[in-house]
């Protein structure tokens, strides 16, 4: 953009400026402790989802050859007990970790760049278009989005694509409408005003100016996403909206409550899904309310 | 317990500035509602129309039937009709509350909904109004106090129950408090609404009864949201010059929160309890799935699992309106909370 610098001045000036900025954002984040807690939770479950392969083997899903018998409690043998067909609850809680973080973090992206790209639009095309455009987003926002993703799942095939579009095109307004701010905010800026003066774009200014200025917000916004969609997968997979083929959480909470698990009192088959659900919704929400208490340090969120 | 100490001087203060704004204000916000009424009626018709291709087939679910039976449906459901034919008459019929025949029930969508509608507002207004009582004096009592101990537990406590699957801890509360746990006794009802053949008193005792576990995984699950925009929005306000004027008066803390600070920090949470309806919504349909509560919830969950197409567009169309009219009636509320709004 600096023409009159050496030409490979600007990338490299630009690479250090991130580089401080990013040093200077681990630093004021390390200072959350609630936040460093869910890095840490995140990284354990990442870990375990990632070497589930090793750990506990694909073999643990099979309903055929199951090492127990069906609805034991738990034992030496079987932590957590066995399911109805005698499976490990222990080893589908793990292996079931790989649905849930997946189709959480798919969902979240696609939310997140759909609701980037109309907030960022929205903002830099004024007039009708953004009229328009906001009028559809705050009718997203008021809608019922698990009522509007149910109703998508429903008529559509039993898929884990299915799940992740119907979470990612209900939960992106609020993204949206954060994106459409900060780009507001950006675009009153003297430089995008110079931007413009030098011939710079609609497609130049939204992708070197203002995007690079609401990626910071992106990234907290997508933190807090993943915890919604990893809780909006287990709800579609509890109420049969789920792929029936693969093990995920939710699914693992719907077979417990089909084989009357509630009925019989037996509690290990229901906690383990659960508590996994809520420790990974938890962290993603610390994670992303101290990556916005970093950047927006008005917020007060507590420490 | 809030909001009379809140609206008293508020609405003193707003009397005599309103003058030909209100109504017009008024006029916007219903000619908003009626547009976004108007996108759920046409969603509602395109996402059950085209996405699925063929809802004969989605509603035979695999099943064998004859070619004949295949027409007859299609006739019965007006599918062989051309796409803008189908699409005005399902408009008209939706505006006079035709939503169809449910499939698997037999009987009109209307009526199931109207059927089921009491036994939702019984759960969802007694919900609604704990939940957001809790939530706010819980979020004031944490934000006048906050970075203290019980600041850090009010939140913690209600951005871990946040995060926990309503549905799970529905059926927690039935595993523990329904059926028993070891030395725990199972003191209510595992689900339903009532135990047949109670009348009178009995009958109320009973409904009550059966009330106590969903009310509370309800309130449990979404207390914590108006918690915290409670806390934050009464924060914003913490630093303002006002409150410290308030003080300099020799103003009691506790009226200086009552009277001051709380009633600027109303509006943001308002909306934003408002706004969360739809939330709700979703709170509400699972837990009257997993207690079995005969409202419109559990009504849900019934015709998806079916799946049931004119029961689930007509409980979309239902849940989506109800939503959007009462955001629609807090935005009318605001001017009386607020009077800087609608001027």
């Amino acid at each position: 953009m600096t023409a009159d610098a050496a030409p490979a001045t600007p990338g490299r000036l630009a690479r250090q400026r991130r580089r401080q900025s990013a040093a200077r954002f681990w630093r004021s984040y390390r200072t959350h402790r609630a936040g460093m807690i869910g890095l840490a939770a995140l990284v354990l479950f990442a870990l375990m989802a990632l070497t589930a392969p090793l750990t506990v083997g694909s073999g643990v899903a099979g309903v055929t050859d199951a090492p127990g018998a069906p609805l034991e409690a738990p034992s030496l043998d079987f932590p957590l007990g066995t399911d109805r067909f005698g499976r490990s609850v222990l080893g589908l809680v793990v292996w079931g970790s790989r649905v849930s973080l997946l189709v959480g973090l798919l969902a979240a992206v696609l939310s997140v760049v759909i609701g980037t790209v109309v907030g960022v639009t929205a903002g830099h095309f004024k007039g009708a278009y953004a009229t328009v455009l906001m009028r559809i987003t705050d009718w997203f926002l008021v809608m019922p989005a698990l009522v509007l993703a149910i109703a998508l799942a429903t008529v559509m095939t039993r898929s884990l694509g299915t799940v992740i579009l119907a979470i990612g095109v209900t939960s992106w307004p609020t993204t949206a409408r954060l994106v459409r701010a900060q780009t507001l905010a950006v675009e009153s800026r003297p430089y995008i005003e110079r931007a413009k003066a030098l011939g710079g774009g609609h497609w130049h200014i939204m992708s070197r100016h203002v995007l690079p200025n609401v990626m910071p917000l992106v990234l907290a916004q997508t933190t807090l996403m993943i915890s919604s969609s990893v809780l909006a997968e287990a709800t579609l997979a509890f109420l049969g909206l789920g792929d029936p083929t693969v093990i995920s959480w939710g699914g693992l909470l719907q077979d417990a409550r089909e084989a009357g698990a509630v009925s019989a009192g037996d509690w290990w088959y229901l906690v383990p899904p659960g508590i996994a659900i809520a420790l990974v919704a938890l962290a993603f929400t610390l994670c992303g309310r101290a990556v916005e208490s970093v950047l927006n340090p008005r917020l007060g969120v507590a420490r | 317990m809030v909001s009379d100490a809140v609206t008293a001087p508020v609405a003193r203060a707003r009397r005599p500035r309103t003058g030909t704004a209100y109504p017009r204000y008024v006029a916007g916000k219903a000619g908003g509602a009626a547009v976004s009424l108007l996108a759920v009626l046409v969603t509602g018709f395109f996402l059950f129309r085209l996405i699925p291709g063929d809802p004969v087939k989605t509603m035979t679910g695999g099943r064998p039937v004859s070619a004949a039976q295949l027409a007859e449906y299609r006739r019965e459901f007006g599918l062989d009709l051309p796409m803008w034919e189908q699409f005005t008459d399902y408009c008209r019929k939706a505006l006079t509350g035709d939503l169809g025949t449910s499939y698997q029930f037999r009987a009109p969508v209307i009526d199931k909904i109207t059927e089921a509608l009491p036994n939702t507002l019984l759960l969802t207004g007694t919900a609604f109004v704990l939940y957001t009582a809790l939530g706010m004096f819980l979020g004031t009592r944490s934000a006048w106090r906050h970075g203290k101990l019980g600041d850090k537990l009010n939140t913690g406590l209600a951005l871990t129950l946040y995060s926990v699957p309503s549905f799970w801890l529905g059926l927690l509360m039935i595993i523990v408090f329904a059926v028993g746990l070891g030395p725990i006794p199972g003191l209510f009802p595992t689900g339903g609404m009532e135990s047949g053949g109670k009348e009178g008193f009995a009958y109320v005792l009973d409904v009550a009864h059966h009330l106590v576990l969903p009310v509370i995984t309800l309130v449990a699950v979404e207390y914590g949201q108006t918690l915290l925009v409670t806390r934050s929005a009464l924060l914003d306000e913490m630093g303002s010059d006002y409150l410290t004027t308030a003080r300099a008066k020799g103003l009691r803390d506790d009226l200086v929160r009552r009277r001051h600070a709380v009633p600027n920090a109303l509006l943001p949470t308002v909306t934003l309890v408002f706004v969360n309806l739809g939330r709700t919504v979703a709170g509400v349909i699972l837990v009257e799935t997993v207690f079995s509560w005969p409202g419109l919830g559990g009504l849900f969950y019934q015709a998806l699992s079916v799946p049931d197409l004119p029961l689930v567009q007509g409980l979309f169309l239902f849940f989506a309106s109800a939503v959007i009219v009462m955001n629609t009636l807090a935005d009318l509320l605001y001017p009386l909370l607020d009077p800087r709004v609608g001027r």
